[in-house]
């Protein structure tokens, strides 16, 4: 039944110089689910994402998104089928405004982004649309600031808004709520929440309680390998990962 | 750690610029610049030297849009400037094609080469960009050493300076001026309108965080090989009105020397800024002009105002203006 699934990798292996930073994984990701991937630093997840959405080159393995083999694709091309991720450091345009960077997004989609004989004036008429994400994300307060100028979570949020220009079909999460006070995991974790209606999520996240809250299904990864995989409850008691966690400095 | 969301000081932020334009700042500099060299011919300024410093201008404006906006440091820009010279004074000359023929043949030319040597370029980053342009670049004079139209150590020479649209006197140094004066201000805005468009927006955005707009969907390179070709006919635009000024086409405009002094004109005016590469052609120009007298040592002062330059003005000479007066120029 793959129509069920989204994302699915078989076999998928990164090697760094004989050093292998994921091993074989085996991952499937079902459509409209938010999907968690976790794990102790160094255990692969990154280098997953920069696999999954084809900015590193696997050296084994196959990655299909929607029925399609993307193994070969190039990173541009396969955001373009609608597979948007963010980075573990926060992705904006430093110095941009708020509102030119997802005016960034929306021009990708709705063309223009050829023209360098026209004024950037004719970039306004994306301003009511871009106005709206930036609201939608809690951000209307901040529409003209340069980016590089607001607090870490608002930024993460920007991210969020302008990913969401695309309408992509799937998002990938790289730790948003790292480095956060509990009101800026809130309001992200809401966000996400109200994201993940009607596409699919697969993110990375180290905070537990935020996994708990969020995610159908958990992905444990350990060495670049998967340790277990299932919903909340079947991987929190899972000897294998709790002796996995002991052995690392965080929860 | 984070602002709560009634953020009294965002309020003000908050309010959505619309984008207006050229702002007033700049449309003042630009009057100021247009006026100097609509003047300077008549305030007892030699014309030959002012139309040298706006072919130089445009050159290095040419070489900026890559530099300063897109964050690529071509060493081998005198390719295009100094081989659209060779092929409009050889248009001119043995084709008897009128000067905005030739120099509409040579521009064609450059962006040709330019397209052919960015899309070699064009996948390498930081200094192996720059040494496969300087490589390439150095296939130019070689070949124009060697090709038999170019006419080796001597150029191509006394090239001729027919009607402008086959009947618009060109003899004289003031009607040849006028000629440049307009490829110079057109080249100017074009260069202006190319950062500030849809397009220039994506470069700024690539500048900023290339791997983000790739995983927006943006084929970055595709972006980077319009630019680049942009520049490069742009830079062919300055070569080929500069064979018509000093009637002359020769190895020392597809030299390697000449990419280097595009790069010092750039520095010591302001990358990235819009009216820097003009300041500093005009300052090195200037200096090679009337310190021409103290013959090597011109070199020297160059070097040493090139050290200054690094030393205390890093952002050069407009770019330190932009930094005091906190407006973009
Ligand atoms: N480009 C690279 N070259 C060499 N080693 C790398 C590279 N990227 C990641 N690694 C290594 O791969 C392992 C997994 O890293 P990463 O995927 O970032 O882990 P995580 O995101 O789970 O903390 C680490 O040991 C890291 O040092
Ligand atoms: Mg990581």
């Amino acid at each position: 039944m793959t129509a069920d699934y989204i994302l699915e990798t078989r076999g998928l292996t990164k090697e760094f110089k004989g050093f292998t930073a994921v091993n074989q994984v085996d991952l499937k990701v079902r459509r409209g689910t938010i999907h968690a991937l976790i794990g102790p630093n160094g255990a692969g997840k990154t280098t997953c994402f920069n696999l999954l959405t084809k900015f590193l080159q696997p050296t084994r393995g196959a990655i299909s998104y929607n029925g399609r083999d993307i193994t070969r694709m190039k990173p541009a091309d396969v955001a373009r089928l609608g597979l948007i991720r963010s980075f573990q450091i926060s992705a904006v345009f430093p110095h941009l405004t708020v509102l030119e960077n997802v005016r960034i997004a929306l021009q990708r989609s709705r063309g223009a982004s050829f023209d360098f004989w026209r004024s950037d004036t004719a970039l306004d008429s994306f301003n009511e649309r871009a106005l709206e994400l930036i609201e939608w994300v809690g951000l209307s307060d901040y529409a003209g600031s340069v980016a590089v100028e607001m607090p870490y979570g608002r930024k993460r949020a920007l991210e969020i808004a302008t990913t969401l220009a695309l309408e992509p079909e799937m998002m990938l999460l790289d730790e948003p709520t790292a480095g956060m006070g509990h009101e800026d995991i809130d309001r992200i974790v809401q966000l996400v929440k109200r994201v993940s209606a009607g596409r699919t999520v697969l993110m990375v996240e180290h905070n537990l309680s935020v996994v708990s809250t969020l995610c159908e299904t958990i992905t444990v990864l350990t060495r670049g390998q998967v340790l277990a995989e299932g919903d909340y409850q079947s991987v929190s008691t899972n000897p294998e990962v709790i002796q996995a966690y002991m052995g690392t400095a965080h929860g | 750690m984070a602002a709560p969301i009634s953020a009294p000081a965002s309020a003000q932020a908050g309010l959505p610029l619309p984008t207006t334009g050229m702002p007033r700042h700049q449309v003042i500099a630009l009057a100021v610049m247009v006026l100097f060299f609509a003047l300077a011919p008549f305030a007892g300024l030699y014309s030959v030297f002012l139309m040298k410093v706006m072919c130089f201008a445009l050159f290095a404006c040419a070489f900026n849009l890559l530099l300063g906006y897109v964050g690529l440091l071509s060493f081998g820009h005198a390719a295009y400037f100094g081989f659209s010279s060779y092929l409009a004074a050889h248009a001119a000359k043995a084709w008897g094609f009128t000067p905005e023929l030739a120099i509409l043949f040579a521009v064609a030319g450059s962006a040709l080469i330019g397209l052919a040597f960015g899309a070699l370029a064009i996948r390498r980053q930081g200094i192996y960009f720059a040494m496969i342009t300087l490589a390439l670049a150095q296939m130019v004079f070689f070949f124009c050493l060697q090709a038999p139209f170019t006419g080796g150590e001597n150029g191509i020479q006394s090239v001729p300076r027919p009607p402008l649209f086959g009947f618009i006197p060109m003899q004289g140094d003031l009607q040849v001026y006028w000629l440049v004066f307009a490829l110079f201000i057109g080249g100017f805005l074009l260069v202006y309108r190319i950062v500030h468009s849809p397009f220039g927006q994506v470069l700024k955005a690539i500048r900023e965080n290339e791997p983000r707009a790739i995983s927006l969907g943006y084929r970055v390179d595709h972006y980077k090989l319009i630019a680049f070709v942009l520049s490069a006919a742009l830079a062919g635009l300055a070569g080929a009105a500069k064979a018509f000024v000093v009637q002359l086409a020769s190895l020392t405009d597809v030299a390697w020397q000449m990419s280097g002094e595009v790069v010092l004109m750039t520095l010591v005016g302001g990358m990235g800024t819009m009216f820097g590469p003009v300041v500093g052609a005009f300052t090195i120009i200037t200096m090679q002009t009337y310190l021409a007298e103290f013959g090597a040592w011109v070199t020297v002062i160059q070097g040493g105002i090139f050290l200054l330059c690094v030393l205390a003005f890093r952002r050069g000479i407009v770019g330190e203006v932009a930094r005091l007066t906190r407006k973009s120029f």
